[in-house]
């Protein structure tokens, strides 16, 4: 049952991260690719290789009968769908299934219940996991007022038929939401056709704190907590294991949470649990579930030396977890910042140039995932991110000083990085004390704390 | 006669989004700083913009092509 032939349906630098944790397996490897990513790492570094469409994600990366089709024709027995594109797709994951291959990750069933927000919240409520307060499921205007004098203001009105950010709408007190909701209920009706709302307790300026867990199906474990609140248009681009703001017993609840709920589903392989904290009322929330291997996974691995990838494939080929939680033990602090193919300095233009020299960062407590090479051609046609550099310290003041001096020796050239953006944080006295929120990098970046002097002189 | 050139690798599109018509047609008139396309490079959309004035004479690449930087992507008369 064990996986002997591995297919990796992604690519940049996950897919290198999968391919190596693979063949330290002693599994064979197959790494698909677009037309446009002949010349990528995974390519090179894989045991074979197959194309399986076009530059266009539509019609590779994202292409399901393109996929399988690829992995039978190699013989392949299981698909790692990596982060983004396929790997939280229910459709996809069934196939797989169907198809009589090994997905590597949850059921496709586990996916589908996790990637639904209400099924979630339930699932969540279920397993004793804290939500957002909110209203049991859809109300109108007049229930509103009586629900938000429950929950407590400020409340966060949602249309229940919406998706995305429409019409939402955050009331203050009950007056305000007095104006407010039947507004939110004319634009609900003309969006959706549904005049029904949802009304949730806003959390303002709240942390994003999440849980990395593992499971086999049968039980599941905890690996700590990560904090990644240094996010710009809702993308991470700082993250931290563990989350210097919690104290031991919040912390040691929040992980229990996570395992609840990993229990409750069966889950099986990596996955994170994400929730907002509330700093001043010292509590936390869940939000939403991701069923797949994140991009900052990293900074776990460096706190408690568990290869988190390598674990998800040996669950998912059928055997059982090889830790206990006693056994897993966290040292020290951990940080990851995420490189982009973008101009820092020119609002983040994209910024995709021939890599023309590399020099990666190197030293005790520091590692560099990424997919370069001197000499290789960005691809336009995919998300920015070229790698990311991680370190360990003993302490969180220690990690952001290796920081700084990895991103400092390390030289990409030929291309634009947000490596300014990250030296800048590194020496902005908020960023050191750890005084920091979901909405706290937008108006850092607005009121112009990243310039090119500052950010040459960090 | 001149040409307009990409100013990035990426996806180059004739129109705003897939229901609507394109930028520009053959035969209309261009001023400096119009619109004739998208180019999509690492999910970002980038306007294309004539930088010299003229007649649009056509597109020389397919809606949703891969271009390359420094391609030409339309020819004004």
């Amino acid at each position: 049952m064990a996986i002997q032939r591995l297919f990796i349906a992604n690519r940049g630098e996950i897919a290198v991260r999968v391919v190596k944790a693979a063949k330290a397996l002693g599994i064979h490897t197959i790494q698909a690719h677009s037309e446009a990513d002949t010349e990528m790492l995974a390519v090179k570094l894989a045991d074979e290789a197959i194309c399986v469409g076009p530059a266009q994600s539509k019609d590779s990366y994202l292409n399901i009968p393109a996929i399988l089709e690829a992995a039978k024709s190699t013989k392949a027995d299981a698909i790692h769908p990596g982060y983004g594109f396929l790997s939280e797709s229910p459709a996809f994951a069934r196939a797989v299934e169907e198809a009589g291959l090994i997905f590597v990750g949850p059921s496709a069933d586990t996916i589908e219940r996790m990637g639904d927000k209400v099924a979630a919240r339930q699932a969540a409520e279920a397993a004793g996991v804290p939500v957002v307060p909110g209203s049991d499921g859809r109300i109108d205007v007049s229930e509103a007022l009586t629900v938000a004098e429950k929950i407590g203001y400020p409340v966060m009105i949602k249309a229940a038929a919406g998706g995305g950010g429409r019409g939402i709408r955050i009331a203050k007190n009950e007056a305000e939401l007095k104006t407010l909701a039947p507004q939110a209920k004319a634009e609900a009706e003309a969006a959706f056709g549904d005049g029904g709302l949802y009304i949730e307790r806003a959390i303002l300026s709240p942390r994003h704190i999440e849980v990395q867990i593992l499971g086999d199906g049968e039980t599941a474990v905890h690996c700590y907590e990560r904090e990644c609140s240094l996010q710009r248009r809702r993308q991470k681009v700082w993250e931290e294991a563990g989350a210097m703001c919690l104290d031991d017993e919040t912390r040691e609840n929040l992980c229990a949470s996570a395992v609840a709920l990993a229990k409750a589903v069966n889950y099986r392989g990596a996955g994170t649990l994400e929730y907002l904290y509330d700093e001043a009322a010292n509590e936390f929330y869940f939000i939403e579930m991701n069923t797949r291997i994140q991009v900052e996974h990293p900074v776990t691995e460096m706190v408690t030396g568990v290869d988190l990838v390598a674990e998800m494939i040996k669950v998912c080929g059928g055997a059982a977890l090889s830790m206990t939680q006693d056994e897993i033990k966290k040292t020290g602090h951990a940080i990851e910042v995420r490189l982009c193919a973008e101009d820092p300095f020119l609002n983040f233009m994209p910024w995709p140039g021939v890599v023309s020299t590399l020099k990666e960062p190197t030293g005790d407590g520091v590692r560099f995932d990424h997919f370069l090479s001197e000499g290789y051609q960005i691809p336009p046609f995919y998300d920015s991110l070229l790698g990311k550099v991680i370190v360990h310290a003993e302490s969180r003041e220690a990690a952001i000083d290796k920081l700084v001096e990895a991103l400092e020796s390390m030289e990409i050239g030929g291309t634009k990085t947000t490596a300014p953006l990250h030296l800048a944080l590194a020496s902005d006295p908020e960023v050191r004390k750890g005084a920091f929120h979901t909405q706290w990098l937008e108006p850092w970046l607005e009121a112009g704390n990243l310039s090119a002097t500052k950010g040459d002189a960090a | 006669m001149s040409d307009i050139q990409s100013p990035l690798p990426g996806t180059f599109y004739h129109k705003p989004s897939p229901e609507e018509p394109p930028f520009k047609a053959p035969g209309d008139a261009v001023a400096v700083g119009d619109q004739i396309g998208l180019i999509e490079v690492m999910k970002t959309f980038i306007a294309v913009t004539a930088d010299i004035a003229g007649t649009f004479k056509g597109y020389n690449v397919d809606d949703a092509t891969p271009v390359t930087a420094g391609a030409v992507l339309a020819e004004l008369d």
